[in-house]
């Protein structure tokens, strides 16, 4: 069942776990600079699953590294703030971007509170210790205590594994805690990845494109587990993925991404049924239904995606776009405006306000 | 089970009984102790002009299919007849490298990586005219002719043909390698994955690429894929493939309004539809694909199928002719209503 958003998972009353604002990152190389996340803004609630959706070179991935403050040099976080309300006995708000990736801070985080789900399990996983091994070492990096306060003993942490992997339905968990991840199947695999990202409770899972590399049935499980990890936990979820199929079933609030910028966002209902910008309803356009009309000729998006030392001028969408006004979208970058009750574009379509420059 | 499409002209293509075992080995002197049955027992046909989709999750033998087509891997058994320009049907899975050499010119391949299946030291030019090149054409005026012709026919613009291929997007590229494959006309292509590293926008173009060019050129596609709405989308017909076997061969239509497999409905189920009005069925297919070294008893699927009786266990059912045209390989096809929705 697509969710039916709760108060929780829609409310705009409920402070946000994460705010992003007016995040920039750019990689510096020689060739020239590469504005990877431009002006990038959104939120994250409690329990609520954001979706981000984009295609290659959007963004998207850059946008969750930057969370993680996992970005590789050249790349750095030039502008913005990624603001996280901690839970600790005094919740207090933190500038993830303002933290050293390497700080005792942001490695208290990782992996604790925010934790990843990565696409491919196969290269996360090490694969010369066990998976139990590994999921073990988590939960004693940074779970030291049970609740009541006792230490948490080596012999408890692998019982608390072993409960992990029978949670995310890996069957014979006893056996499969001391198997090498090279000897899971892909779904197996990324369920014991879900497993370890799980390990510490974290408030807030990101879901980096978890199944793009499995097969259509196997990602269907995959999808359903998740769903109801997310529900069982009330984990607050930011799952990107340019499938835009899997957004409609998993997000509850969709961010479209665009060369770096947030052309759309809004409840899932309406980034599907009442798309605002040009750039969502192409692409909602151009995918093949399963149930259209067979082998016509598909809708598309004019041109290609520009190269990123190439953006062009205004709006980034605007070379490609079939509603574009000449003598404005190329003069000036809209800004992102609420464009209905819960939505927000950023397209002079709707308004005629320009991000400063 | 000899046709199945009555028709008076052979079909282009006519796979019968296709297999492909790989040794297992084991121990110091490679003892074989068994065999991966990647593709066992396969038979289909395929009608010129027409594009037949070849789907099913990774292993189920649907790579190896292509490739025993092109002749890329010899296969263990079986036959691939191929009815040539000239009108004579000839059997691809035995000929001799020479006389294959002749027939490599009508039967292309395009590829699913687009950015490893060109080489990047050679322009655009030399990339596109290297099978004219092997094919006898030495002059390089007719290359570069035959070179702008082929960049202009899937949308590129000729100038490009200088250009090394890192200065062009994954589209671009798929492009390329579509101009590269048509470089000696063929008349039978075999697209493995084409679109599946596209982007979404990007693949729309693609797809609507390979229709325009098939219905200008006659050509014929197989066209595999694991995309469901992709094959939808451009198949006249689709086969449903599962640990090496053919379960489900029908049209297009046919087998999305009414799949006689339960594997083929569960494939189909699990898409997730881009629509969140629309939920997933709650009923996911469990486990998973079993190994071709190793296959179940009896019917393949049906330690996951939901139907599952007695009979499934102990007696592999064959593919057999349910509706004109439509075959599959369940022993209670007719019984069972299966829809999308189910």
């Amino acid at each position: 069942m697509p969710p039916i958003p709760t108060a929780a998972e829609s409310g705009e009353r409920i402070e946000p776990l994460l705010s992003v604002r007016d995040l920039r990152v750019v990689f510096e190389l020689d060739e020239g600079t590469v504005r990877a996340v431009d002006g990038v803004s959104f939120d994250v609630r409690p329990g609520q699953v954001v979706g981000i959706v984009g295609e290659s070179g959007c963004g998207k991935s850059v946008t969750m590294k930057a969370i993680l403050q996992l970005i590789e040099t050249p790349g750095r976080i030039t502008r913005g703030e990624i603001l996280y309300r901690q839970n600790s006995t005094r919740p207090r708000v933190i500038d993830l971007a303002r933290l050293r990736p390497r700080g005792a801070l942001m490695r208290a985080l990782r992996g604790a509170e925010i934790a990843l789900i990565p696409q491919e399990p196969m290269a996360a996983f090490s694969p010369v210790h066990t998976v139990g091994q590994q999921i073990i070492e988590a939960i004693m990096l940074h779970a030291s205590r049970h609740p009541d306060g006792r230490a948490i003993s080596r012999h408890d942490a692998r019982a608390m594994t072993i409960e992990l992997l029978r949670d995310v339905g890996i069957s014979m968990p006893e056996q499969r805690v001391d198997a090498y991840s090279w000897q899971l199947s892909g779904g197996l695999r990324q369920r014991a990845m879900i497993a370890m990202a799980l390990s510490c409770r974290p408030r807030l899972l990101i879901a980096d494109e978890p199944t793009t590399a499995i097969d259509v049935t196997t990602q269907a499980q995959i999808l359903a587990l998740l769903r109801e990890l997310q529900r069982k936990y009330d984990t607050a979820i930011i799952f990107i993925t340019h499938d835009l199929g899997v957004i409609a079933q998993m997000a509850h609030y969709v961010v479209v991404m665009y060369l770096g910028s947030v052309m759309e966002e809004g409840p899932v209902d309406e980034i599907f049924h009442a798309p605002k910008h040009p750039y969502t309803k192409a692409l909602l356009r151009s995918i093949p239904s399963l149930y259209g009309e067979t082998r016509t000729t598909l809708p598309v998006i004019a041109g290609a995606l520009p190269h990123p030392f190439n953006r062009p001028a205004g709006c980034p969408f605007q070379p490609r776009c079939d509603q574009v006004i000449p003598q404005r979208c190329a003069h000036a970058v809209p800004r992102l405006q609420p464009v209905g009750p819960r939505q927000q574009a950023s397209c002079f379509l709707y308004h005629d306000l320009a991000k400063p420059a | 089970m000899t046709s199945i499409t009555a028709e008076i002209v052979p079909p282009l293509l006519d796979v019968r009984e296709l297999r492909k075992y790989f040794p297992i080995s084991k121990g110091c002197f490679r003892r074989v102790v068994g065999h991966v049955r990647a593709v066992d027992d396969v038979s289909f046909t395929v009608a010129e002009g027409e594009t037949l989709g070849l789907v099913g999750e990774s292993g189920c033998g649907k790579t190896t299919v292509s490739r025993a087509i092109l002749r890329a891997i010899d296969p263990t058994a079986g036959q691939v007849l191929y009815r040539t320009r000239e009108g004579k049907v000839v059997d691809l899975a035995t000929m001799s490298g020479a006389e294959l050499k002749a027939l490599r010119r009508e039967i292309q391949m395009i590829f699913q990586d687009p950015f490893g299946s060109l080489n990047p030291r050679m322009t655009l030019l030399d990339n596109v005219g290297e099978p004219l090149l092997v094919n006898g054409m030495r002059s390089r005026r007719e290359r570069t002719e035959r070179v702008a012709e082929l960049l202009r026919l899937v949308g590129l613009r000729p100038e490009f043909m200088h250009r090394f291929p890192h200065a062009f997007s994954g589209g671009q590229r798929q492009r390329i390698g579509i101009a590269r494959a048509l470089a000696t006309s063929p008349r039978l292509l075999v697209a493995d994955e084409p679109v599946s590293a596209l982007d979404v926008s990007v693949q729309a173009q693609v797809l609507n690429l390979l229709l325009e060019l098939q219905s200008r050129l006659r050509l014929t596609f197989i066209f595999v894929a694991h995309d469901l709405s992709v094959v939808r989308h451009i198949s006249d017909r689709v086969a449903v493939m599962y640990v090496g076997q053919l379960v489900e061969l029908a049209p297009t239509e046919a087998v999305f309004a009414r799949p006689r497999h339960p594997y083929t409905a569960a494939l189909m189920r699990a898409v997730p539809v881009p629509d969140p009005r629309i939920a997933v069925g709650d009923a996911i297919l469990k486990g998973e694909v079993p190994s071709p070294a190793a296959p179940p008893s009896g019917c393949y699927f049906h330690p996951r199928c939901r139907f599952a009786e007695d009979r499934c266990r102990r007696e592999a059912p064959l593919l057999r002719e349910v509706d004109p045209g439509h075959f599959a390989r369940c022993h209670f096809a007719e019984q069972l209503s299966l829809s999308q929705a189910a």
